[in-house]
């Protein structure tokens, strides 16, 4: 089901943990819907993001996208960023099954509400970041129909 | 990876080698079709005949009252869909529970579309259908009642006897999904009052595609499938001789050591139900701890999330199931765990081990061991768990 490289980074998930006192700690997803990811930052005075962890609640591909995104984010500055998005992170990944996209939807998310707890922090404004959604899944159960 | 460890034996079981030995000559020999005239047509038609006649004193039920399918799907899907319509006369209503599988639910949101009206009873915290609930809602036009034997999800087994009771005494029909309880635990059709019941043949170490409803005699029910005069015309199509004699020979294998099997596999559940409750902190074991099948084992672990175990256990060649929401494809959790009151993070951390009589204690060993390594692990990786500790810490 999944590829080789979301199995080498679920089985060993790169920077798994907190950094204290996080430049910036974004939450987002739910219990709910059965994931919720933790992105913390480390970013330096001129903005390149130092250190990047996780903590995730959550799948296989969960685990594995939040991996790759720290992987990804890791010593670009704030702006470059916003370029890992979840296409970025799946590709990095040599895809995902369809019913895992919203994962490396969250895992960009994820990013996003550090970068944004970060900017709110710093007083500082970083273009075309936008306040992330706290729960990726809203609206979105209605959605499925079956039969 | 050493070797694998199955324990998932609700999901489907290994197919015994004694059943398929019986099986193997209906292939080579004896293929021939049983309605037809000559020699090999006849001796699979006696075949079937006496599978037909061990199923049916398995049961304490007629021979005529055994039908063949395809599996226990279709044994629902026949005798819910087929009994509305041949009632419809009377009325339009079914009751059945929050908790069944999915073959009934889905048959009911059909019949539901088509103008039927179900009532899904609740159950209790440990998956026990409520009687006073479920006898409050049948109505003078509540054609039939379907609730499961034993829970496929977490083993809990339903007083059928009682629900057959209340069911004959309001002049309502019984049906009842015994693809986990068939050939493990003892049913007698008369005694529980059960006037329709479905089972499956992979469910006890026999083959797939091959399963049989109990049809009580003077029910009226339709034709499922139309064609030929197979199955007294009421399912058509050319017997799964094959099958059908593997089915066979796995009821009389069951049948004949279900006594010794079951304590076997009690004492494997029982070992690891203990073994877990002690070693393993925040756990919950869901389901009822006396009305259970003998090898169900399901525990949800809190702050971790199913799938993400299921794949590390897989890692070291143990295979279990999930009531995660990621195991099934869609954003909820199981219906059953969501039934009995767990709240969805709790739901979505659950595991199910489902033991055969093959399994050993040394095995139990090795999945505890695996168990307490990988739940640690994904604590460590768990948001829910840091929050859990910094605020204990408080």
């Amino acid at each position: 089901m999944y590829t080789e490289k979301v199995m080498d980074h679920f089985e060993h998930p790169r920077n798994v943990g907190e950094i204290e006192n996080a430049s910036g700690v974004g939450t987002v997803g739910n219990a709910k819907c059965g994931d919720i990811m933790r992105m913390y930052l480390d970013i330096d005075e001129d903005g390149i993001i130092r250190d990047c962890k996780f903590k995730t609640f959550g799948c296989g591909a969960a685990v594995a996208t939040s991996s790759m995104a720290t992987e990804l984010v890791k010593g670009k500055n704030v702006q470059d960023a916003l370029l890992v998005t979840n296409k970025a992170v799946m590709e990095a990944l040599d895809g995902l099954p369809p019913v895992k996209v919203h994962c490396s939807l969250l895992a960009e998310e994820a990013i996003h509400a550090a970068l944004w707890d970060y900017a709110g922090k710093h007083g500082i404004e970083i273009e075309g970041l936008v306040k992330p959604k706290s729960d990726i899944h809203e609206g979105e159960e209605a959605e499925e129909e079956e039969y | 990876m050493g070797k694998l460890i199955y324990l998932d034996n609700a999901a489907t079981t290994k197919t015994a080698p004694e059943v398929v030995s019986e099986m193997l000559p209906y292939f080579t020999e004896n293929y021939g079709n049983p309605s037809s005239i000559y020699s090999i047509g006849g001796t699979a038609k006696e075949a079937v005949t006496k599978v037909r006649e061990r199923i049916a004193s398995s049961l304490g039920a007629k021979n005529n009252e055994i039908y063949f399918t395809g599996g226990g799907s279709e044994s629902d899907n026949w005798a819910l869909i087929a009994t509305a319509q041949a009632y419809e006369a009377k009325g339009k209503h079914i009751i059945t529970s929050k908790i069944e599988h999915h073959a009934i639910l889905h048959a009911c949101s059909y019949l539901e579309k088509q103008g039927y009206e179900i009532t899904y009873v609740d159950v209790d915290e440990n998956g026990i259908v409520k009687l006073d609930e479920l006898e409050r809602a049948i109505r003078p036009d509540t054609v039939l009642i379907s609730v499961m034997f034993a829970n496929n999800e977490i083993g809990t087994i339903q007083p059928i006897k009682e629900i057959g009771a209340i069911a004959k005494a309001r002049g309502v029909l019984f049906h009842t999904d015994a693809v986990q309880a068939y050939a493990h635990v003892p049913i007698d059709v008369d005694e529980m009052n059960i006037d329709m019941l479905s089972a499956s043949g992979h469910k006890f170490h026999g083959p797939k595609g091959i399963g049989f409803l109990y049809i009580r005699t003077g029910i009226k029910i339709r034709s499922f499938i139309h064609g030929g005069q197979q199955e007294r015309g009421r399912r058509a199509g050319t017997e799964n001789v094959t099958g059908i004699v593997g089915m066979g020979k796995a009821v009389e294998l069951s049948f004949s050591r279900m006594e010794e099997s079951a304590a076997k596999q009690k004492e494997l559940r029982d070992y690891l139900i203990k073994r877990i409750k002690e070693e393993v902190p925040y756990c919950r074991l869901n389901g009822d701890g006396v009305r259970r099948l003998p090898n169900n084992v399901n525990y949800s672990f809190q702050f971790i999330e199913g799938e993400s175990l299921l794949i590390m256990l897989d890692m070291k060649g143990i295979c279990a199931s999930s009531g995660s929401a990621c195991t099934s494809g869609s954003l909820d959790p199981s219906h059953v765990l969501l039934s009995i009151g767990l709240p969805h993070e709790i739901a979505h951390g659950s595991l199910r081990l489902t033991v055969s009589e093959e399994n050993t204690i040394e095995e139990m060993d090795i999945v505890i061991d695996a168990i307490k390594e990988i739940v640690d692990k994904l604590r460590k990786m768990s948001p829910l768990y840091e929050d859990f500790i910094k605020k204990q810490g408080k």
